[in-house]
């Protein structure tokens, strides 16, 4: 038992050690983005996260993915519970530590419930995997679609059925192994879908089962944490971003674009030559955004807690119409460009800031984003409180203001605003023609 | 309709005459220029005139709010056009105002404040359910639309943006008419095009234009009026409905429109 014990310490301990390093990568490239204040009203904040995290309000606009995504939901934060009961055992080299605690009956009870849930899981998965390769719904299709977030999606369901079953076959062998009271097996309870799946082991011996047990835990525990670190790497970090990308949610209409504060003191200055900035007020190196350090930090969170789920892109009147631009790919572009700018960083020991390249022009073209027409559709649709609007308009603050890059009939508009107050070319004084006019 | 000459006066006039007014008509670049949305600027204005509402405008003094400078990205040119518009409210002590376009209502109550603009600001859909409910505005049962099927199409500027469903609908419900929803309305609705100054230049290439994708949708409904409460939205669908041949049967109005129509005013 003892070099199970110190195998298992060993992985517990190393996946414990890349898990944060990850997590301090990632922190690191949000970090690097400018400073938003979004910690105010912490009551508010609470009562929106439980709402829209916990409770997972947007979800349930579409009541089909909703329910099954609930059920792997609750099924992984439930049937996490057992977690700690089999790390207690791999440490200390127990079998089943909590009978002694609860006794067979409660322990019994509670397995039965994970089992219900891991049977659920399963099947939730199983739907979302022919909603994907045999329904071939739209929304899990698309230019920014490749190969890798097609596939990271599948091998998420398919290592979590995978786990799953790990789990029931060790549930089940152990159930045939305490009715024959061998070895350390002791009654442990009644397992509600363990105990239907016997018949499925009925005639293997007692040492097939013991392996078929041992080899369950085993993989269930360390392919836990193997995905644990994998997380990390795939779209699936949503199961721990969507949380605190809801907490720090701005409050604000989501037709409300953010104040640019140096633009505004430059043009009071303009209008009143008397006018004293502020002390301390600071002026970024460009307006608006060229690469993902200009967003807002908590444009790069919403892309490290965006799933790819594409109800942002189905809901976009320019993507169903075929332009170009799709919001899933604004976002899957920004976390792309951070891991890149981050790797890259690392990579030079922190010396060098820039690699030449940029989220703008290298990643997102103008043509996505002049299609945009700030409708916010993709902001209401986007359960995990993702904005993917906010980054669209500081990339066209830099193009506009920086690079003098916009559409030539925008550069018109901009004329006839800035020399007769309308984007038409109408002067003034016929502001109120319509009053006479029959 | 009758002909009664619309009484309007500018805040330069108001303020001459030594007098104030309950709220400033804000009536945007597209209501003052644009041929269609002028004539929802004008039905407004009969409907404020018959409910002896005390408003002026500011004509040569107003100015764009800034809004598709700022959505296209160009913030210097937007701040220019809000400071100098709030230097214009302030000079007049404006309280508050109502306007008939959704962009310009989510710019002045929305992105004014925190440039110093600060008013009480209305959609002209909520004044003027704010008028019934207070009995300054009665409107006739069994109008010009009773019965008849009307679907509304959400301006994003409006719905989305600032969470105003309810009161241009209701504003159709009292018309006695059978209020009909497209698929995505309210919160899902579908953007008409023009938004993020889209209104200003040509589609990226695609294979359809918004618009037409929109008016399809509200066409769907076989409604004998679609009516929308932008008059950028109005634009857009009055172009799509033209393109699917529509336009002898199915009339695109604005709810203001609807409510000076229906009171023969």
């Amino acid at each position: 038992m003892i070099v199970q014990q110190i195998v298992f310490i060993v992985l517990l301990l190393a996946t414990a050690f890349c898990f944060t390093k990850r997590i301090a990568f990632i922190r690191g490239n949000i970090l690097s983005g400018r400073a938003e204040k979004l910690n105010d009203q912490p009551a508010r904040r609470w009562k929106y996260m439980a709402l829209y995290a916990l409770g997972q309000k947007k979800m349930f606009k579409r009541i089909v993915p909703a329910v099954f995504h609930f059920m792997i939901y609750s099924g992984f934060i439930i049937i996490n519970l057992e977690i700690a009961e089999i790390m207690l055992d791999g440490i200390l080299g127990t079998h089943r530590l909590f009978v002694s605690v609860l006794g067979p009956g409660l322990y019994g009870t509670f397995i039965s419930i994970f089992e219900v849930l891991a049977v659920l899981v399963i099947l939730a998965c199983l739907v979302f995997l022919a909603r994907r390769w045999v329904l071939r719904l739209k929304r899990f299709f698309g230019r920014e679609m490749t190969r890798w977030p097609k596939l990271d999606a599948t091998l998420i369901l398919v290592i979590e059925t995978v786990l799953m079953t790990f789990f029931l076959s060790m549930n089940t062998a152990d159930s045939l192994l305490q009715d024959m009271g061998y070895g350390h097996y002791h009654e442990a309870g009644f397992f509600l879908v363990s105990d239907s799946l016997k018949t499925l082991f009925s005639s293997l011996d007692a040492g097939t089962l013991v392996f078929i047990e041992r080899f369950g835990w085993w993989a269930h525990i360390v392919g836990v944490f193997a995905f644990t670190i994998y997380i990390t790497y795939s779209k699936h970090l949503h199961i721990f971003l969507a949380f605190p990308n809801a907490w720090y949610t701005r409050f604000k209409s989501s037709g409300k674009i953010s104040n640019m504060p140096e633009v505004a003191r430059e043009v009071k200055a303009m209008f009143d030559p008397s006018y004293q900035p502020e002390e301390n007020a600071a002026t970024p190196d460009r307006f608006g955004a060229k690469d993902v350090t200009d967003l807002s930090w908590k444009s790069i969170m919403d892309a490290y807690s965006c799933t790819e789920c594409g109800r942002c892109t189905s809901e976009c009147p320019a993507n169903l119409t075929g332009k170009l631009l799709s919001p899933r790919k604004i976002m899957m572009d920004t976390r792309d460009r951070s891991d890149e700018l981050g790797y890259f960083i690392k990579k030079s020991g922190g010396e060098k800031k820039e690699d030449g390249k940029s989220l703008l022009h290298d990643y997102i073209s103008m043509e996505e984003l002049d299609a945009c027409t700030t409708c916010q559709a993709c902001v209401e649709a986007c359960p995990v409180s993702i904005s993917p609007l906010d980054i669209i308009i500081e990339l066209r603050r830099y193009l506009a203001m920086e690079e003098s890059k916009v559409p030539s009939e925008w550069a018109l508009m901009f004329g006839n605003i800035e020399n007769n107050g309308a984007p038409w070319q109408f002067s003034p004084s016929d502001r109120l023609n319509w009053k006479d006019e029959a | 309709m009758s002909q009664e000459a619309l009484k309007v006066r500018t805040m330069a006039e108001v303020a001459a005459a030594g007098e104030s007014v309950e709220v400033l008509f804000w009536v945007g670049c597209a209501g003052s220029f644009d041929q269609r949305a002028q004539k929802i600027t004008k039905a407004f204005v009969k409907i404020l005139n018959h409910a002896g509402v005390s408003f002026a405008v500011l004509g040569e003094e107003e100015s764009c709010t800034g809004d598709p400078a700022r959505r296209a990205g160009n913030e210097f040119l937007f701040q220019m056009m809000a400071l100098q518009n709030i230097q214009t409210f302030d000079s007049y002590g404006v309280k508050k105002i109502v306007t008939a376009c959704p962009h310009c209502f989510n710019m002045l109550k929305n992105e004014y404040p925190e440039l110093g603009g600060n008013y009480e600001v209305l959609h002209h859909t909520a004044f003027l359910q704010s008028l019934i409910d207070e009995g300054r505005l009665k409107l006739k049962d069994g109008g010009k639309f009773k019965g008849q099927r009307i679907t509304f199409h959400d301006s994003c500027y409006l719905g989305r943006a600032n969470g105003i469903y309810e009161a241009p609908r209701e504003l159709i419900r009292k018309l006695d008419a059978e209020l009909v929803e497209m698929k995505r309305c309210k919160s899902s609705g579908l953007c008409c095009g023009a938004g993020g100054a889209q209104m200003w230049k040509e589609d990226e290439p695609g294979n359809k234009r918004i618009n037409i994708e929109r008016s399809e949708e509200a066409l769907g409904t076989r409604p004998g009026v679609i009516a929308s409460a932008c008059p950028f939205c109005m634009t857009m669908l009055s172009d799509g409905v033209k393109n699917k041949e529509k336009e002898e049967e199915v009339a695109v109005k604005d709810v203001a429109e609807l409510i000076a129509e229906a009171e023969d005013l």
